[in-house]
């Protein structure tokens, strides 16, 4: 066996045939025209992006106030011209001042010595979903089923205060009537009531299951547990962007999915009102829809009736992304072949089998760029809901940067940086993943 | 169901797989299926050959419901074939089918693909049902590929996965739909082989194919079908040495021929 030539393997290798084996024909004169051309055009490249990271290196952390010291608020960051230290000319980003606006920005004006709710939830987040997409990790779908169920209550009474409102009497004749609901369906399963009763017994457990689930979630928030209750109009920050985004994406996709499935169905009217639900939702921008929302529904609903600003917004913002996932979805599901619905059908799966268990499996895995396309889409469109005064990260930091205190040249530029910064993480984040889950998925599936 | 059979009209009721009475078939105006009449009996092996577009893959997919049939009565094992749920779901329990392009689910592993109908449709426990598949697996000769994915597969062996899964249902009939024409040459043969072993276990089976050697082989009746007609219906021997109907006469000359 002969050794691979340089030219073929290893980091020369790779240097050769990505760079320099497109510039380093000279047999002929127009060969070596085209040669020059790359290399000056790689040079002109170079030096372009070499000055462009170097400023922003420069201004970020080279040049840049990492400290106040002397708690000078914006002298620090002042120019010897401005009546500050630094020399005249200099511009670059003033940290001290987000370091002073930090909490602001992260979480609004929640209260300070509340604030180890919202970190337990976050750092109860981050386990849980770092523990869904470790592969080596055992128990993942439980996990995951905890992430959807219990995480988002246990959020929901950390971050709220718990303690809803609810006529304890009322949860508990649902919870019963839940109850009688699936025992119902039990015996209809069992063949013991009426022919009626037994066909659709399926659905009687069904539903009851769910009022049963809705009864115990309510009753668990109307629980007192001494939690100081915090209003939403006290969030802000990171922690309205983080919350806003994950119940849209959570919510979008299966959403997305049963309109999908609903615009293709064989039935007219469910294809028609899913038709219709999605063209709406996608044919208003989301700024319609966050204001409308916030300032158009309370005038319809009967006076009294009060409900909060911010669910507002993500119901809002819900619906919208779930008219956009479900176009997502559905063109996943027109690349299936329609001979696996009928290998489906012929081996005798039901209509949700199939679609579970074969369609959607197949249609999603298609479509992983574009979901995670509409993911990182709805992350930064959340900053939208400024509008209607909710104030996500984009927003805290806007306010932030009306402090005269700390009253700079700069002080906006930083802002933004540092906000661009986070936004950027979690974006990069999400779209390295959904690559990674590409390969995965077409290793162990594809040819 | 099985009492609504029309046992009282019929002395050998039971031992009817299918009947077809008068059946009917449109794709828009386009008349598919005309007057279709046919009767099969349990452990018959049926071959329906024709040109193509003479609707004999239209008129095995009215068999288990993947096409509807707008006119006439089809029953299997004494269930009426019609729009009621059950029915079409208890049909497909006992008839398996095998395509010509497979079909097989790209995203599960072949045993997978093996144990997904008896775990979800039969609710069988996970254990049984991948003993099962390996069972079945091993009378394809390819238990050693169970772990691997469709797409690692060579032609012969995803249909012959196919069969295995439809077996895996443990079905009284086996419908096949030109199970060998989308195959290279030499992979004809390994299915082939594995038809006739399914034959020769007793297995009722209706296929549609132009694999003449397996038709004189194991078919008790050959069905020649054109322009959605049932033309002739023969025992083999007969079909192929004395055809009576001209267009029969004229397909057998074209495939024999070449
Ligand atoms: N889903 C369909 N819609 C409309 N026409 C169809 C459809 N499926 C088949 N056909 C037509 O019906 C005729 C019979 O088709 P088919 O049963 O597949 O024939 P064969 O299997 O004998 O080749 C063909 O002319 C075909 O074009
Ligand atoms: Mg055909």
């Amino acid at each position: 066996m002969l050794p691979p030539p340089a030219t073929e393997a290893g980091i020369t290798g790779w240097l050769w045939h990505n760079i320099f084996e497109s510039m380093a024909d000279f047999h002929s004169p127009l060969a070596a025209m085209r040669s020059l051309f790359m290399i000056l055009f790689s040079l002109v490249l170079v030096y372009v992006f070499g000055t462009q990271i170097y400023g922003l290196l420069d201004f970020a952390i080279f040049s840049a106030v990492f400290s106040d010291p002397d708690g000078v608020k914006r002298e620090a960051c002042w120019t010897v011209q401005q009546g500050g230290s630094l020399p005249d000319g200099w511009h670059a980003a003033c940290w001290p001042f987000v370091v002073a606006k930090q909490k602001f920005a992260l979480f609004g004006p929640f209260p300070s010595e509340e604030l180890w709710r919202v970190y337990l939830a976050l750092v109860a987040g981050a386990a849980g979903l770092a523990w869904v997409m470790i592969e080596r990790l055992p128990f993942r779908r439980q996990a995951g089923f905890l992430m959807l169920t219990v995480y988002p209550l246990a959020t929901f009474i950390l971050l709220t205060g718990g303690n809803i409102e609810v006529a304890m009497t009322r949860v508990a004749i649902w919870f019963v009537f839940g109850l009688a609901l699936i025992s119902v369906g039990r015996l209809g399963n069992a063949g013991r009531l009426g022919t009626v009763v037994n066909e659709f017994a399926g659905s009687f457990a069904g539903v009851g299951w769910l009022v049963v689930a809705f009864s115990t979630v309510a009753a668990i928030a109307a629980f007192d547990f001494n939690l100081e209750p915090v209003d939403t109009g006290d969030w802000g920050g990171l922690l309205i962007t983080l919350v806003v985004a994950v119940t849209g994406i959570v919510a979008s996709l299966p959403l997305g999915i049963i309109l999908a499935l609903g615009r293709r169905s064989d039935m007219p009217v469910i294809s028609v009102l899913c038709t219709i639900f999605i063209e709406f939702w996608r044919g208003v921008p989301l700024i319609t829809v966050l204001f409308m929302a916030s300032v158009m529904l309370p005038l319809f609903l009967p006076a009294g009736v009060n409900f909060d600003n911010l669910l507002r917004a993500l119901i809002g913002v819900m619906l919208f992304s779930a008219a956009y996932m479900a176009e997502v979805v559905r063109g996943g599901l027109q690349a299936i072949d329609k001979g696996q619905y009928e290998g489906a059908d012929a081996v005798g799966l039901s209509y949700w089998q199939k679609m579970r268990l074969i369609i959607l499996p197949q249609a999603l895995t298609h479509v992983i760029p574009g979901i995670v396309n509409t993911f990182i889409g709805l992350f930064k469109d959340t900053t939208l809901v400024s509008i209607v005064g909710i104030f996500d990260l984009l927003g805290a930091g806007q306010s932030a940067i009306a402090d005269a205190a700390w009253s700079t040249p700069v002080q906006a530029i930083t802002m933004y940086l540092y906000v661009g910064i986070i936004f950027f993480v979690f974006c990069f984040g999400m779209s390295r993943y959904s690559i990674y889950m590409e390969n995965k998925l077409s290793k162990s599936r594809r040819h | 169901m099985a009492q609504t059979t029309t046992k009282n009209a019929q002395i050998d009721a039971d031992d009817i797989m299918i009947s077809m009475k008068g059946v009917n078939k449109w794709f828009g105006s386009f008349h598919v299926l005309r007057d279709i009449n046919l009767t099969v009996y349990k452990g018959e092996r049926i071959v329906i050959c024709g040109p193509s577009g003479s609707g004999k893959s239209t008129l095995i997919r009215c068999l288990n419901r993947l096409e509807e049939h707008q006119a006439g009565d089809i029953t299997v094992q004494g269930i009426t074939l019609n729009n009621d749920l059950k029915n079409i779901d208890e049909i497909r329990r006992e008839v398996g089918m095998v395509f010509q392009h497979f079909n097989l689910f790209p995203h599960l592993s072949i045993l997978e693909n093996c144990t997904l109908a008896p775990i979800w449709v039969r609710r069988m426990p996970k254990a049984k049902a991948e003993e099962i598949a390996m069972h079945y697996l091993e009378r394809v000769k390819i238990p050693e590929q169970a772990l691997k994915y469709p797409g690692q597969l060579s032609g012969g062996q995803q249909q012959r996965v196919a069969i295995a899964r439809a077996l895996c249902m443990e079905p009284k009939l086996m419908l096949f739909d030109e199970p060998t024409s989308a195959l290279d040459p030499e992979m004809i043969k390994e299915v082939l082989d594995t038809m006739v072993g399914l034959a020769e276990d007793g297995m009722s089976m209706i296929c549609v194919t132009h694999e003449m050697g397996f038709a004189r082989k194991v078919a008790n009746r050959v069905i020649f079908m054109d322009e959605g007609q049932i033309i002739e219906e023969k025992d083999p021997e007969s079909f192929f040495n004395n055809p009576e109907n001209d267009r029969t006469k004229l397909f057998l000359s074209q495939i024999l021929d070449h």
